[in-house]
């Protein structure tokens, strides 16, 4: 079992690979490994309560662990998060890395 | 936490790209931590430290060079090399040679120095991490 950190940078409206990262995320759990997916930048958007974003809701409670940048979120005016889904800071991407955990961008 | 070793990969060029902010961002944390920090500066991202980049004011609204206070990717580079010192940590910047020749960008800020993709391979090898940030 590995642990992965994947980082999700893209907004989901504007490029289809979101959903394939989000199956990727879905694909790593279910073979059994620990998976983060801290999504930054306009990837935050996908987290408005009213957004339209099945691929990653489709991932609150499929064990994946959904992160939302606190810097992404505080500048596009988003304060209230799809159930499931928590805040936070850079730092946790340097936690991840001294961890040694596999670390992925999008 | 002990003090570790990360390799970090860029790609974007200056000014153009937010995956920049963020990886300063992730840098700056590293940095704070007292982290020892490799970077390769690869394609667009090796004119980050080029060092003839100027602030400038903004006429349209009204700001003089002071009041506009533009922020330059080489002045962050300095600012990260110095923090990282700070605390303990070291910086590598090292500039894709080839890169920087296209752009002619090859005169850095100082402390960061000329390579080629054969550090990053080198970088990688001798550190606990690797973050690549490519571009989109």
């Amino acid at each position: 079992m590995a642990e992965y950190l994947l980082i999700e940078s893209r907004d989901p409206f504007e490029s289809n690979e979101v959903g394939y990262y989000c199956e990727l995320a879905r694909g790593l759990v279910e073979a059994g490994n620990q998976v983060t997916l801290f999504l930054i930048q306009n990837a935050v958007l996908a987290v408005r309560p009213s957004a339209q974003t099945p691929k990653l809701r489709a991932l609150v409670g499929s064990g994946v662990k959904i992160l939302a940048d606190d810097f992404a979120l505080k500048g596009r005016g988003i304060a209230k998060l799809l159930d499931g889904v928590q805040t936070a800071p850079i730092d946790i991407v340097v936690d991840h890395l001294e961890a040694g955990h596999k670390i992925i961008w999008h | 936490m002990s003090q570790k070793t990360f390799a970090v990969a860029l790609m974007d060029a200056p000014y153009e790209s937010e995956n920049l902010t963020t990886a300063f961002r992730i840098l700056d944390a590293m940095a704070q931590r007292g982290h020892n920090i490799n970077v390769f500066a690869y394609e667009g991202a090796s004119g980050l430290a080029f060092a003839k980049q100027a602030p400038h004011p903004n006429p349209v609204h009204g700001k003089n060079l002071a009041e506009e206070n533009h922020p330059t990717t080489k002045d962050q580079v300095a600012a990260l090399l110095a923090l990282a010192a700070k605390n303990g940590g070291k910086v590598d910047w090292v500039n894709c040679g080839m890169c920087v020749d296209e752009r002619g960008v090859g005169e850095f800020v100082a402390d960061t120095r000329r390579g080629s993709p054969a550090d990053f391979h080198t970088f990688c090898e001798a550190s606990d991490n690797v973050l690549v940030i490519p571009t989109k």
